[in-house]
């Protein structure tokens, strides 16, 4: 069901949820550990949703008294997010991605087992109270899909005969918490490591925790950024911003405080880098954090955290802890004088355009995840204000390996635009999907064969916002400036595959991940996926695949910020690279209307309880 | 002495700018009118419409956020630019439920004005037909979303103006809507008839009750002159 077509009246919402006698108090205390501090609403909100599975609307007043602000604004901001719900729900909610590649890896008949066994309908709560049953967006697991996220917990590789198992264990699970954080044991609760292939730069032989920030501390804060600059290194994310230029700028705005914040919002579908750098690797992402802090100048870190990898989120704040009995965060770091940074883990609640720099920072704030309007740019007003350089976790774990084995070395792997080593998620139908660390420069046909996957139909570089190709490009080579920039997600899919299938579902995406805030985007999305499903159902004609380009082409022009750019790519990319998949399906007529009048007149057919008789000519 | 002055070139017209405005603040001095729907003069600029969108130095670029810089070259009144407008535009009447005839905002309505000045006939984009709520328990004011075209002037000008945020943002995405601060009544909300978040409604969601038929329609302010009229006949004055 399309989402306009809810018989919910938007506009009114179900308020006669009692609210627990405590509440108040305990969102008090809530607040007060937060410092009552309004810019961590997001963070109020969490704790509130983790104690009650909900924040209600008694629940944002009692925030908004805490806070000394208005209730609408509390819900301005929790209502973005995928992950707090407002009304009560399952103690235990289940989250299955509906990707491309789940899909395709068989989330549908996980699904059903789902639904059978918890009894719940898919995008409701079963009668018993127990469970609540959703589709979202890719998880970061599409390595090991079909996943589930339930209440924190991920399992994965999971088959229809894996449901029983699990239902059962969560029903064992008697208690009267309402939202049991990461419940378990659960059978397939595991996430493979999937690092395929390692490389020398990330994974390869190197030094200890803190040598790069030592290596670092024995220059000027001004030669670091030189050091970065010489190892021309570009940003990992996937717009490959040159990583010296944006710390230059942010060193060189004007600024009492500056910011250094490590992205680690991987929700691009398709990529799953970030994931296992930072369970592999945490100390040479704050090694960089660091390293930065001491080239800006900052005294502020902060790692935005995906909610969907919430599990991580404890062992990086060990990680964190050690690091501080270790001397390299906190106050005088490495022994310096003065050198005091620290960093703090924010968690995001599902959505995906918080992955975008300044939507990021106004979710850090504590408000709403609609990208700000730029100029001014982070590096010079970012968070807070503050002068902020908000890099991808793979860019930090580069500039510390840069530090620690210099710029040269770092320039010795990769092409002359674009050094370094990449780091690619590869899924889909693959023999060895996983984490691969390859040198820049590859071609698409080079990592295919190394995927095991020499008889792709077609490849998703980059995900949803990427392109989709096919054999005759698959010479393209990876690379920031030479040819296919990516953030490395690479989606394979094989013979049997429907192109047109893939497209709705990348369009439904970015309808389910669109902020709202700006027109094209907001209505573009929903309009651009009609149109699509009026050609895949075989009532379009030439005159929709025009008017679709159009529309994609409007949106593509006018939004306002990067998602909205690039929300038509889907099928912008197809229309261009296989347009003969979309002639396939059109009709030669000039024009066919979206709905047969047999249609839209079934329900009155049905009420009347005769077809309708036409009229004497 | 004073703020510097520097021109910047739309549409071929050499158009004068006071250091600090956007190119859609000097376009209106100029009186060369950019097609517009969230910004309203009193309120900071929003960027949701993106109706305004103008190709600034060969990119697109939303004028009503954009500030001017010497030598800027803005193409505002072409074809693809107008295009764009009319492709918003028709977005926005299939996102809500907007019937003209039976509107008490109609001739009065920013929407539909620029609609006739853009020369939209009928929206070729599939309608949505969203089930939206109507809501009248305030003495003196009414809220119909079926209407509202989200441009967010009641939320900024409640906010800044009035000083008392009752509006806000709720959702995301297609089902974002406009919220009040109560629990779902508007009259449980400080919204007075005198407030300023009570006259900005682009269009007819936000109405002050027994006011909607004052003026007759035929009378209206879009039924004697186009929408922007009242901008580029300054520029009528400043030729003479």
């Amino acid at each position: 069901m399309t989402a306009f077509q809810s018989t919910k009246v938007e506009g009114q919402t179900d308020r006669a949820v009692p609210d627990v006698p405590q509440l108040v108090p305990v969102v008090n205390a809530l607040v007060r550990e937060m410092g009552s501090d309004r810019s961590r609403l997001l963070d109020i909100a969490l704790a509130v949703h983790e104690r009650y599975g909900h924040v209600s609307p008694g629940a944002m007043s009692a925030i908004a008294n805490a806070l000394g602000i208005h209730t609408v604004e509390v819900e301005d901001a929790i209502s973005f997010y995928a992950f707090l719900n407002r009304e009560p729900e399952g103690r235990f909610h289940i989250r299955l991605a509906r990707t491309a590649v789940s899909m395709m890896k068989g989330a549908a008949a996980v699904a059903e087992a789902f639904i059978e066994a918890t009894g719940a309908p898919m995008g409701g709560t079963s009668p018993d109270g127990q469970f609540s049953l959703e589709w979202t967006s890719d998880t970061g697991m599409g390595d090991q899909e079909p996943a589930a996220l339930i209440n924190g917990t991920v399992l994965t590789d999971l088959t229809p005969a894996d449901v029983p198992a699990v239902v059962a264990a969560l029903q064992a699970q008697r208690s009267n918490v309402p939202h049991p954080l990461f419940p378990g044991p659960l059978p397939k609760a595991e996430i493979h490591p999937s690092l395929v292939q390692p490389g020398p730069v990330l994974f390869g032989e190197g030094g200890a925790p803190g040598d790069g920030i030592r290596a670092a501390l024995a220059m000027a804060p001004e030669s670091v950024v030189e050091t970065i600059s010489q190892s021309k290194l570009r940003g990992r994310g996937g717009a490959g911003f040159p990583t010296a230029l944006k710390w230059k700028l942010t060193r060189e705005a004007q600024g009492d405080e500056r910011v250094v914040i490590c992205n680690a919002d991987e929700g691009e579908p398709g990529t799953f880098k970030d994931r296992v750098l930072l369970a592999m690797a945490p100390d040479l992402v704050f090694d960089g954090m660091t390293i930065g802090a001491h080239a800006l100048g900052a005294r502020t870190g902060i790692v935005y955290l995906r909610a969907e990898y919430g599990y991580l989120r404890e062992d990086l704040v060990q990680v964190l802890q050690r690091r501080r009995e270790q001397g390299l965060l906190g106050k005088n770091i490495c022994g310096r004088e003065g050198f005091d940074f620290d960093i703090r883990i924010q968690m995001g609640a599902g959505s995906y355009v918080c992955g975008e720099e300044t939507s990021l920072i106004e979710s850090a704030e504590g408000k709403r995840g609609a990208p700000r309007d730029r100029p001014p740019f982070p590096v010079e007003r970012g968070y807070h204000q503050h002068p902020t350089a908000v890099d991808n976790v793979e860019t930090f774990a580069c500039a510390a390996r840069i530090l620690e084995q210099g710029a040269d070395w770092f320039a010795g792997h990769g092409t002359a635009h674009s050094t370094g080593t990449k780091l690619l998620s590869i899924s889909g139908d693959c023999a060895r999907p996983g984490v691969y660390e390859v040198d820049f420069g590859i071609t698409i046909a080079e990592i295919l064969r190394l995927a095991g996957a020499e008889d792709a139909k077609f490849v998703q570089v980059g995900g949803p916002s990427g392109q989709c190709i096919g054999p005759a490009e698959y010479g393209r080579h990876i690379g920031a400036r030479e040819d296919l920039c990516t953030g490395g997600s690479i989606i394979v899919f094989g013979p049997e595959r429907d192109i047109l299938d893939t497209v709705r579902q990348h369009m439904e995406f970015f309808v389910e991940e669109s902020c709202g805030w700006c027109t094209p985007c907001r209505v573009g999305t929903t309009l651009l996926k009609l149109q699509l499903d009026k050609i895949i159902a075989g009532r379009g004609t030439s005159t929709d695949t025009e008017a679709m380009a159009a529309l994609a082409d409007t949106v593509m022009r006018t939004s306002r910020c990067g998602l909205g750019q690039s929300a038509p790519q889907p099928v912008l990319s197809t229309l261009r690279n296989f347009p003969e998949v979309y002639d396939a399906r059109l009709q030669p007529d000039p024009f066919i209307p979206r709905v047969s009048l047999e249609e839209a007149l079934a329900e009155a057919v049905h009420v009347q309880g005769r077809q309708p008789s036409a009229e004497e000519e | 002495m004073g703020e510097s002055r520097f021109t910047i070139t739309v549409d071929g017209v050499d158009v004068p700018v006071r250091d600090g405005q956007t190119v859609l603040q000097a376009c209106d001095e100029a009186g060369i009118y950019i097609p517009r729907l969230c910004y309203h003069p009193d309120l900071a600029p929003a960027g949701h419409c993106r109706m305004c969108t103008c190709t600034i130095d060969k990119h697109p670029a939303a004028a009503c956020l954009t500030r001017a810089t010497p030598g800027m070259v803005v193409e505002n009144d072409t074809p693809e630019r107008n295009a764009d407008r009319l492709a918003i535009l028709e977005m926005l009447f299939v996102e809500g439920n907007h019937v003209c005839p039976a509107c008490e905002k109609s001739g009065n309505c920013e929407l539909q004005a620029l609609a006739y000045r853009l020369g939209m006939k009928t929206p070729t984009l599939p309608y949505l037909w969203p089930l939206r709520e109507v809501e009248a328990t305030h003495p003196d004011i009414f809220i119909d979303r079926n209407r509202c075209i989200l441009c967010s002037r009641c939320v900024r000008a409640s906010r800044a103006v009035d000083g008392k945020s009752v509006f806000g943002l709720e959702g995301r995405g297609i089902h974002m809507r406009i919220n009040t601060d109560s629990e779902g009544r508007l009259d449980d909300t400080t919204l007075a008839a005198a407030d300023k978040a009570a006259h900005v409604c682009p269009v007819g969601a936000i109405v002050v009750k027994r006011t909607g038929f004052r003026e007759p329609q035929g009378e209206r302010a879009y039924d004697k002159a186009p929408i922007g009229a009242d901008i580029e006949a300054r520029r009528q004055q400043t030729r003479r």
